[in-house]
């Protein structure tokens, strides 16, 4: 197969695999942001990518102070709390200023949202610079560790992978089993009905977008471990993220996850075995056609409209 | 009569507006503007075959196609292959190792021409397939999509996808299709050197043209029933489908009709400019495009031209002088034509117009008609 | 019985959503013009009916006959073109059309897409469209934005939009909601005036109004149908009070 032994295919199979689950947790973080907004609210935010970069670029900011004041061990922990919080006020304000008066309008939106990127991408370029910088990663999270002769799996892989694992399993948490996540799922069910009930709508669409804008930008500090950040890194995912949710079933979070890994292992093995836009492209046009052929996705469920 | 197309389109304003387009880009521009300038003005053209496109699909049907770039990019790359093999006979490519193929395909160690270039050795053909092949390509996806009933954010979504799956392909298969750079050094179109001052000029006015002539068919389709049913599967879709209409055949038909008049534009970018490369295929072209419509007005026919010259113009003005500005101003279009214009220049047209149109000039200029200002008896 | 006497013949329709029979093993038959009400509880099953027949929700087993055509296997807009119109719980018209526009549009001509590019308004279609708008009470707005309609009047328009096309069977889904007690009366007339020509199947829960239209009255509960009869009958049928009427 492709010249390889048997033995090295499988290894190779094994280490993609790991370059994979970086990639997933990536895609996860930046879809399960998109899959509140988009799934619960209906909003295409074309601007997501630079949400998360506006993460990538805090964490690089808390790095660059951590080497200044020596506490390059331990502030990662601190940069995925900064970047959540500072991508939460961000998308907050924008909630406020620009999002809530198109919400009846989701083509809009779209068209909106992609104007907002283009100018938070400019944004970046003029106070950043145009060149990618990096972060200053703490000693823990280099290097890799050898399970086996012939495979290497990285740390700051596995990192990534619990980090998003832990996102997750938050998320759920809070949708599901919170007062705070009821009151989301009942506003995006019946508005009028919740807001009749003493629920804040509109606080409660502020919060949610927010909330998905905060989990971008924890998307954006995870980033920083496997790759530097630039203006325009967060627009290189918002077409996977997007095809990530779609694939996935909108509202369904375990068919979010499940594609999420789908797509990036497909993509990372497929790119060991052709060119880099081969796999790419192969990727894609599997999900298309598998959208097109059944457009809600693989796990929406047959309902009564 | 019918008061919607009196209002937006037809009629003795809707051949007004038509008329002064038609003078504008044929007589005025052409007198006033050195040959650079027109060239530059010959380019936003193209474009706004892309924009009366989304007029009609999305202004009109309410489907928001964010891969119309792919459908200029298709045309102009099937008037570019000609050109290519036109310019790459075996005299002028004598120093490659495979005389008579394209240099890009040299460079990339192919020797031999590959099967989908055969047909463009031919000019008819290839004139045909610069249609065919974007309408097919349209076909296929409208029939995939519009008979499963995808529709609003994900039809957009899609779309946008598969531009940038078209992209990273072209890029992707360097020999094939002259990777990032494109289609380059177009020379003769069937023995006519393209690149002589007569022949831009030709190209211009034939562009020009095409352009009316496109306005011409929309209009047409707009101002029929079919028109009016697209305004009626925007507004309800499942009521034109329960009055007895297949309504995904209305929508496949209207995105092939879009993708064709975007795929003319494509085809006269290339022979105007000279070159095609898959910049304008992707995402980024694709959604600009959107804004040049939105600028102008999404149901405005004409207003989309306004929109494609305007926007275009400051581009270049912006991206001459301030780089980073022109991002800037991009956005902040986009956000504030959706905000707060969303019936673009036409809809401020349609807005302030009527105090000093032209019939009414007229009327008050013959009957000395007094002012009424302030007077409202 | 012969079927054929029967404009609709529903027999054993059954619909689940997830294990969940919202209309189950249902036998349904309306002769020539006649003027069928459909009552029953919030849920019985009513709207779900009239989407199975439209072919909105496709059965998951049974046969739906419209004269002698099986309509299950048809396309939503196939099922119309053999004569069955849909009107739905909320009024649905084109908002941004003219009162005039919304019905020309749904003139049954150019209906295919090269037909409906060089479709031309001849005298006959202004005829129809000034008829059918002073029938619906809508002269005076003609020329009016629908979206400027009173509520009342949009639900009228609705059904003006379906008479347009004549169908053999028209239905109607809540046609009196959101009504003042004057424009019920005027509707009830016009349905009263319409049923002479084509059968007419409607949803209500007024049953003022149900009593003034109905021929027959079907009571539909949890799917299944409870009971079917004249008026007076269903009204003393104890089933009946005990789940829905009341005492």
């Amino acid at each position: 197969m492709f010249g390889y032994t048997l033995e090295e295919v499988g290894n190779i199979v094994v280490m993609q695999g790991f370059s994979g689950l970086s990639l997933f947790s990536v895609l996860l973080l930046m879809a399960l942001g998109l899959a509140i907004i988009f799934g619960q609210m209906g909003v295409i935010n074309m601007a997501h990518g630079e949400f998360m970069t506006v993460g990538a670029y805090t964490t690089v900011f808390l790095s660059k102070l951590a080497v200044e004041y020596d506490f390059v061990k331990s502030y990662f922990v601190f940069a995925i709390i900064a970047a959540f919080i500072v991508a939460f006020i961000l998308g907050y304000v924008i909630e406020y200023v620009m999002i809530r008066h198109l919400y009846k309008r989701p083509l809009d939106t779209l068209l909106a949202t992609w104007g907002l990127s283009l100018v938070m991408q400019q944004i970046f370029r003029s106070t950043f610079g145009a060149k990618e910088v990096s972060a200053e990663l703490p000693e823990w999270l280099l290097g890799s560790f050898q399970p086996t002769e012939g495979i290497d799996i990285p740390i700051n892989g596995v990192f990534v992978m619990g980090l998003a694992l832990v996102v997750t399993v938050s998320v759920y948490l809070f949708m599901f089993r919170s007062r705070g996540g009821l009151r989301v799922r009942a506003t995006m069910q019946n508005r009028i009905m919740a807001g009749a009930v003493g629920i804040n709508t509109k606080q409660v669409d502020r919060v949610t977008f927010a909330l998905g804008c905060g989990i971008a930008g924890v998307a954006g500090a995870a980033f920083t471990t496997i790759a530097s950040t630039g203006p325009t890194t967060g627009s290189l995912y918002i077409v996977d993220s997007f095809m990530v949710v779609v694939f996935g079933g909108a509202a369904s979070l375990m068919g979010t996850i499940a594609s999420a890994f789908g797509i990036a292992q497909a993509q990372s093995l497929l790119q060991f075995f052709m060119t880099s836009s081969m796999g790419k492209v192969a990727t894609l046009m599997t999900i298309v056609i598998i959208l097109m052929m059944r457009p809600e996705g693989l796990f929406a469920a047959k309902v009564r409209k | 009569m019918n008061v919607l197309s009196e209002k937006v389109l037809g009629g003795k304003q809707g051949a007004l507006h038509l008329a002064i387009l038609a003078v504008l880009l044929l007589v005025i521009l052409p007198l006033c503007l050195d040959l650079f300038r027109l060239g530059l003005i010959g380019k936003y053209v193209t474009y706004a075959f892309v924009a009366i496109s989304l007029v009609l699909l999305w202004g009109n049907g309410g489907i928001l196609s964010l891969g119309q770039g792919m459908f200029f990019g298709l045309g102009g790359y099937c008037m570019a292959m000609f050109l290519k093999l036109e310019a790459s006979d075996p005299i002028s490519t004598k120093i490659q190792t495979t005389p008579g193929l394209p240099d890009f395909m040299d460079w990339n160690q192919i020797v031999e021409l590959p099967w989908f270039w055969e047909p463009f050795k031919s000019l008819p053909l290839t004139l045909l397939l610069v249609l065919v092949v974007p309408v097919l390509l349209a076909f296929i996806i409208g029939m995939a999509m519009f008979t499963r009933r995808v529709g609003g954010v994900y039809f957009s979504i899609i779309t946008q996808a598969i531009a940038l799956i078209l992209s990273i392909l072209i890029v992707g298969q360097q020999g094939y299709t002259g990777g990032v750079n494109g289609i380059t050094d177009l020379k003769t179109l069937s023995g006519w050197d393209i690149r002589t001052d007569s022949a831009k000029y030709c190209l211009y006015f034939m562009n020009a043209g095409l352009l009316i002539l496109c306005i011409m068919l929309s209009r047409f389709i707009l101002t029929s029933k079919f028109g009016m049913l697209l305004l009626a599967m925007r507004d309800k879709e499942e009521r034109v489908r329960f009055s007895g209409y297949d309504v995904a055949r209305f929508k496949i038909f209207i995105f092939c009709v879009a993708a064709m008049i975007s795929a003319i534009g494509g085809a006269m970018f290339t022979l105007q400019i000279g070159f095609m490369s898959p910049s304008f295929v992707g995402i980024v072209p694709s959604i600009e495009m959107v804004i040049f419509a939105a600028v102008g007005g999404r149901m405005s026919l004409i207003g989309a031209v306004y929109g494609t010259l305007l926007v275009n113009f400051g581009k270049t003005i912006f991206s001459e002088t301030y780089p980073e500005l022109w991002l800037f101003l991009m956005g902040g279009l986009f956000i504030a034509v959706v905000m707060f214009f969303p019936d673009g220049l036409a809809g401020i047209y349609e807005k302030y117009a009527p105090h000093c149109s032209f019939s009414m000039l007229r009327a008050r200029w013959l009957k000395k008609v007094p002012k009424v200002t302030g007077e409202r008896q | 019985m012969n079927p054929t006497e029967f404009i609709l013949t529903i027999e054993d329709l059954t619909v689940s959503f997830d294990g969940f029979k919202a209309v189950d093993n249902l036998n349904l038959y309306i002769e020539n013009n006649e003027l069928r009400v459909v009552i029953g509880p919030n849920g019985a099953g009513k709207t779900t009916l009239l989407d199975l027949i439209c072919g909105k929700t496709k059965a998951t087993s049974g046969s739906i006959k419209f004269k002698n055509t099986e309509l299950t296997r048809l396309a939503e807009h196939q099922i119309v073109r053999t004569g069955v119109g849909r009107k739905f719980q909320t009024p649905s018209i084109y908002e941004n059309l003219t009162v005039y526009q919304n019905l020309e549009v749904s003139y049954p001509e150019g209906r295919s897409v090269i037909g409906s590019l060089f479709f031309t308004t001849t005298p006959a279609v202004k005829e129809r469209v000034t008829r059918i708008a002073d029938e619906i009470f809508l002269t005076e707005s003609l020329h009016q934005q629908a979206a400027l309609l009173s509520h009342g009047q949009k639900q009228w328009l609705e059904i003006g939009m379906l008479l347009m096309q004549d169908p053999e069977l028209l239905m109607l889904d809540e046609p009196v909601a959101g009504m003042s007690a004057k424009e019920r009366d005027l509707t009830a007339d016009l349905l009263n005036r319409i049923c002479k020509n084509r059968s007419v199947l409607v949803i209500e829960h007024d049953m003022e109004f149900v009593k003034k239209i109905a021929h027959k009255v079907t009571v539909l509960h949890q799917g299944k149908i409870l009971a079917e009869g004249s008026m007076e009958k269903i009204q003393s049928n104890e089933t009946v009070i005990d789940v829905y009427l009341g005492h």
